[in-house]
């Protein structure tokens, strides 16, 4: 299981810097999306997947998935989505300023 | 924490209360307040007098760092306090004389007394610190303060080339003599001197001896302006002459010297150590002494004049050196020299500091330094006249002045190298002797020169820029006054400070080699009876005499006719070839592009991942214990892997989003089969309104278009998306499998067995995030309201409208 | 944005939705430290239901029955979250210490009390005016 999710996974991290490789801002948004799947899901891999009970202790399992990762992909997540919505706006107001979303265009190649 | 470190730390405490004297107490001029602290430290330093004279030292510890061994320990011995009496007797006279020269109306004094005040205190660090990293601390803020004071003025595009220049030279040492340090910890395993000096022996004998040598002389060659590091000292003298008169002749620049007497006894042994810094001081004092016959300018002359005689000291230090080679410190024949350069060190001090003064009152009375222009002052200014003659007379070493008693003991002690039979003093020593004395001949020249130019000759009021040239006040005129009195007092009772101040601080740069019951001979003669010494300086006198009769034909030589140094013209090609050089290379790097920099990035990483895979075997697979498959992840996973592998070729941005969405929900799904509840309603929750606020903004953006980019680009982003995606499978598998094999035990396990007992939840993960990690979350909210604040910023405030962004 | 004037039904039916859904939010968010839930997960719905509101209602009649300033509420979040870690910080424990105790309450029976439900709290308001605060000021947006 964990051999194929990680081939997973490395698929996801190409494909999500791929997309980062993108002119368009838009895709380097979903690129980003993306890779922070794809950390997340490696986090949980490394600690080894299925094995025993979800980490709710009324359970009462003999033995519990490592609940660490799991706090630690929470964290992320959330923060990713501050950081996803930021960013999203940081688009929209860069759109709305220099109409356009291509970056080879947005160089400030101007001042320099 | 003592008496003595808070007088180290005094000036740095009053600096904090200059800004609010500046302000509040404008009528006062600002110096009137600082000069207390220098002046009450001298009287404190004065104390201790008794203590060195009878050859006790005196040290006190305060823990700073003590686990590394660094303490800020202070250490008064005679060497020491010779230094900390300089620092702060010249310093009290150089405010004194700052509150005339700087008017208090128009000048930032708030600025300067600071800078000032800073440099005070950090050199009283330098000499009395007794631990190698405080030290090096201190000797830095001399560097910044230095440079901060140069550049005072600094409308002035010299002084800021001026202090650009003095920071890159002595910070660039700075550094190089932490390098020194470092070594000297590696071998004798302290940082305290102290300590150092007791291991010589084991520093001796080590192999990193040269390299820690090299690297230290290299630090204290750049403070002291030791050739070829000597190019910022002339360009210093763009601060104002009170600063020049301090840091640039009395003080900082002997920095170095201080440090080089500092470690005699531990690199002292040593024949590199000897020739190294002999060769170097003889050689620089000859080439300031030829640079400053160049100058036009009086502070120019000045600084290549300090140039010089700092040569002479520090040539005068290696000479002494010898003493320890044969640990003989009864015989005159060896401690001469630094007899010599003790009482040098003081003379310089005293003249080039009055010197210095006068050279501002000049400035300040007539409105140019430029010698072509000044003449004929003699009547005009008779008291600044006469101190300068004074101050001159001691330079050239003319009797019965200070300078000639020194300079007499610089000859005897530069030609006992001669009769030195170890590193071929006794063959090749002879040079020595010669270039010392042409480099005389030299500073004869230039003293003479400064004194003619200005004073005598004929008054020429229509090229100075003051119409109404007289003396200068009274106040100015009181701190060179005292420093020429000392001159005097010095001149006619020389050993009035052979035993208080010199015989100690040779002590502490000689230590341990005088056998029991005797002393080192420091004993200062006018006449010693007609002998080479004297028939050098009679030579001196004659030769310099007919050098400044014929000047007029010899200045007409081509090295004569430019100002600047050669070593001057290269440090500046060398400085424009280096932003030239490294603009080039940021221009070919920073294209602008994101693309790019992640290319970088990537490769970088995934380089640095592949060297370690192989060189420490960190790849790992054992398909041994991974858990079993369902059938139904192989449909889950396929579903995933088709729906990223669309993702880049879709150009309608509302599939786009949908897709993207889709992956979130099937990652969330993951998340539920790999029993994380709390992951997968999480992640659904921000999968949702991600959505919702994706659907918001990509509403008002155009459709995705294909990208245009170049087939090499394209396939080189290929290549390195790809390698990466490996990298990132090898990572995730060795760090399974190597988790898998260490049977070392997770802190998982505290938290499972303790969220129930001591966080009271039976959910792992939220009493982990609220409880046990719970400044984690904290802060992760901050992050999470910090780009909400910043959305807000800038949609509702619009900010940076008005800006090209 | 979508405000068609024919979906009569789905108006009717996405109230009761909301209400439902800002109720399970509640449970999540109280069950959070013994169940799965919490704070965040708690916070992000409650957000939904109300970003599905003014999917069908349009901006300014939500803006006018749900009057709350988002970027207050997320100040309060932060500030009781950062709160709850003081008292215990004054009290002598380390910053952010969490205390439990378990009481006996009339109607509920044995409940138990966390500080940490305080600091979740704190979670749940920032978490709601965060997310508000993103997709409004967006679509608030008009220039």
């Amino acid at each position: 299981m964990e051999i194929v999710m990680s081939a997973v996974i490395g698929l996801l991290f190409a494909v999500a810097v791929y997309l980062m490789f993108s002119r368009n801002i838009l895709r380097v948004l979903i690129g980003t999306l993306l890779l922070s799947h794809s950390v997340h899901l490696i986090l949980l891999t490394m600690a080894g997947l299925q094995r025993g009970a979800p980490p709710l202790l009324f359970l009462e399992a003999g033995s519990y998935t490592d609940p660490l990762p799991q706090a630690l992909i929470l964290t992320a997540i959330v923060i990713n989505f501050g950081i996803t919505a930021f960013v999203s706006v940081l688009v929209y107001r860069t759109y709305q300023e220099h109409k356009s979303v291509d970056l080879y265009d947005m160089r400030g190649a101007k001042d320099e | 924490m003592t008496l003595l470190h808070i007088a180290v730390l005094a000036p740095f405490l009053f600096a904090l209360l200059v800004p609010f004297l500046f302000k509040y107490l404008r009528k006062i001029h600002t110096g009137w307040f600082v000069m207390i602290v220098p002046l009450v430290l001298f009287i404190y330093f004065v104390s201790y007098l008794p203590t060195t004279s009878d050859g006790h030292t005196v040290m006190k510890r305060f823990e700073w760092v003590p686990s590394l061994g660094i303490n800020f320990d202070l250490y008064v011995d005679g060497l020491s306090l010779l230094f900390a009496l300089l620092i702060t007797g010249i310093g009290t006279l150089v405010i004194l004389y700052s509150i005339y020269y700087l008017a208090g109306k128009k000048e930032r004094l708030n600025h300067f007394y600071v800078y000032i005040l800073l440099f005070m205190g950090a050199m009283l660090g330098v000499v009395l610190s007794d631990n190698i990293i405080v030290l090096y601390v201190f000797w830095e803020v001399t560097s910044i303060s230095s440079a901060l004071l140069i550049s005072y003025w600094y409308t002035k595009d010299a002084s800021v080339y001026g202090a650009q220049k003095s920071m890159y030279v002595t910070v660039f040492g700075g550094l190089t003599m932490l390098g020194g340090f470092s070594l000297l910890y590696v071998m004798a395993e302290t940082f305290s001197i102290r300590e150092m000096i007791a291991g010589s022996d084991i520093i001796m004998n080590h192999e990193l001896f040269l390299p820690a040598m090299i690297l230290v002389l290299v630090g204290a060659f750049t403070k002291s302006a030791q050739f070829p590091f000597h190019i910022w000292l002339p360009d210093a003298m763009e601060a104002p002459t009170p600063v020049s008169a301090y840091l640039h002749s009395a003080t900082m620049v002997k920095a170095g010297i201080y440090l080089v007497a500092r470690m005699t006894p531990v690199f002292g042994g040593g024949a590199e150590w000897f020739w190294i810094i002999t060769s170097f001081g003889i050689f620089t004092m000859l080439w300031g002494g030829i640079s400053a016959l160049r100058q036009k300018d009086l502070k120019a002359i000045l600084a290549f004049s300090t140039i010089s005689q700092l040569g002479m000291i520090m040539s005068l230090l290696g000479a002494g050196s010898a003493a320890f080679y044969y640990m003989d410190g009864d015989n005159a024949l060896y401690t001469t020299a630094i007899l010599a350069a003790v009482f040098h060190l003081i003379n310089h001090a005293t003249f080039k500091g009055s010197l210095f003064m006068v050279a501002g009152i000049i400035d300040h009375e007539t409105g140019t330094r430029d010698i072509r222009k000044l003449g004929g002052l003699m009547t005009i200014m008779p008291i600044s006249a006469t101190l300068s003659v004074i101050g001159l007379a001691a330079m050239a070493g003319l009797p019965p002045f200070n300078g000639f008693l020194s300079k007499e003991l610089f000859f005897t002690g530069i030609m006992n190298v001669v009769q030195y039979d170890m590193w071929n003093g006794d063959t090749i020593g002879f040079i020595l002797p010669v270039i010392a004395w042409i480099a005389s001949i030299f500073t004869f020249t230039y003293s003479a020169i400064i004194f003619f130019r200005t004073f005598r000759g004929k008054f020429k009021p229509d090229m100075l820029p003051v119409k109404k040239v007289h003396e200068a006040p009274i106040g100015m005129l009181i701190s060179p006054i005292i420093l020429v009195l000392a001159v005097l007092v010095i001149s006619i009772f020389p050993n009035m400070l052979a035993y208080t101040v010199i015989e100690p601080a040779m002590m502490s740069i000689l230590p341990g080699i005088l056998s029991e019951g005797s002393s080192f001979y420091v004993d200062i003669y006018h006449w010693h009876g007609i002998n080479l010494e004297l028939t050098m300086t009679i030579g001196v006198v004659i030769i310099g005499t007919i050098l400044y009769m014929t000047m007029d034909k010899w200045s007409k030589l081509g090295i004569y006719q430019k100002e600047q140094d050669i070593i001057t013209t290269v440090y500046d090609y060398g400085y424009d070839a280096l932003i030239k050089g490294s603009q080039l290379i940021t221009r070919a790097q920073m294209t602008g592009m994101l693309r790019d920099y992640l290319v970088y990035m990537l490769i970088f990483i995934v380089g640095l991942m592949t060297y370690t895979m192989f060189r420490f075997e960190g790849f790992h697979f054992s398909m041994e214990n991974a858990s079993d498959i369902d059938l139904f992840m192989y449909v889950i996973l396929a579903t995933l892997s088709v729906t990223i592998i669309l993702l880049p070729k879709v150009n309608n941005r509302m599939t786009a989003i949908i897709l993207a969405g889709f992956v979130g929900f099937l990652v969330a799904f993951i998340f539920t089969v790999f029993r994380a509840p709390d992951l997968a309603l999480t992640q659904l929750m921000v999968e949702t309104v991600s959505v919702i606020l994706f659907m918001a903004v990509f509403y008002h953006l155009p459709n995705l278009t294909k990208d245009n980019i170049a087939p090499l680009t394209k396939s080189i982003n290929i290549v390195v998306a790809g390698m990466s995606g490996l990298m990132v499978t090898f990572v995730s598998i060795s760090a399974f499998t190597y988790g898998q094999m260490t049977p070392f035990e997770a802190i998982s396990q505290y938290f499972i067995e303790n969220s129930k007992s001591l966080g009271g939840g039976y959910n792992m993960v939220n009493v982990i995030l609220v409880d046990f990690r719970g400044l984690d979350t904290m802060l992760e909210l901050l992050v999470l309201g910090i780009a909400a604040l910043g959305v807000i910023s800038l949609i509702k405030l619009r900010v940076g409208e008005s800006d090209d962004v | 944005m979508i405000n068609k004037p024919n979906n009569m039904m789905f108006r009717v039916f996405i109230r009761l939705i909301a209400v439902v859904v800002v109720t399970f939010s509640i449970y999540l968010f109280f069950s959070g430290h013994n169940a799965p839930g919490g704070g965040f997960i708690g916070g992000l719905m409650t957000a939904i239901a109300i970003l599905v509101m003014y999917l069908v209602f349009g901006v300014s009649t939500i803006k006018e029955s749900l009057p709350f300033n988002y970027t207050y509420m997320m100040s309060i979040g932060l500030l009781l979250a950062a709160f709850t870690g003081i008292i215990s910080w004054i009290a002598g424990y380390p910053y952010l210490k969490q205390f439990f105790d378990y009481f006996q309450l009339p109607l509920f029976g044995e409940v138990e009390l966390t500080t940490a439900l305080i600091f979740d709290l704190g979670v749940y308001l920032l978490v709601v005016g965060a997310a508000m605060t993103f997709i409004l000021t967006i679509v608030e947006d008009d220039s």
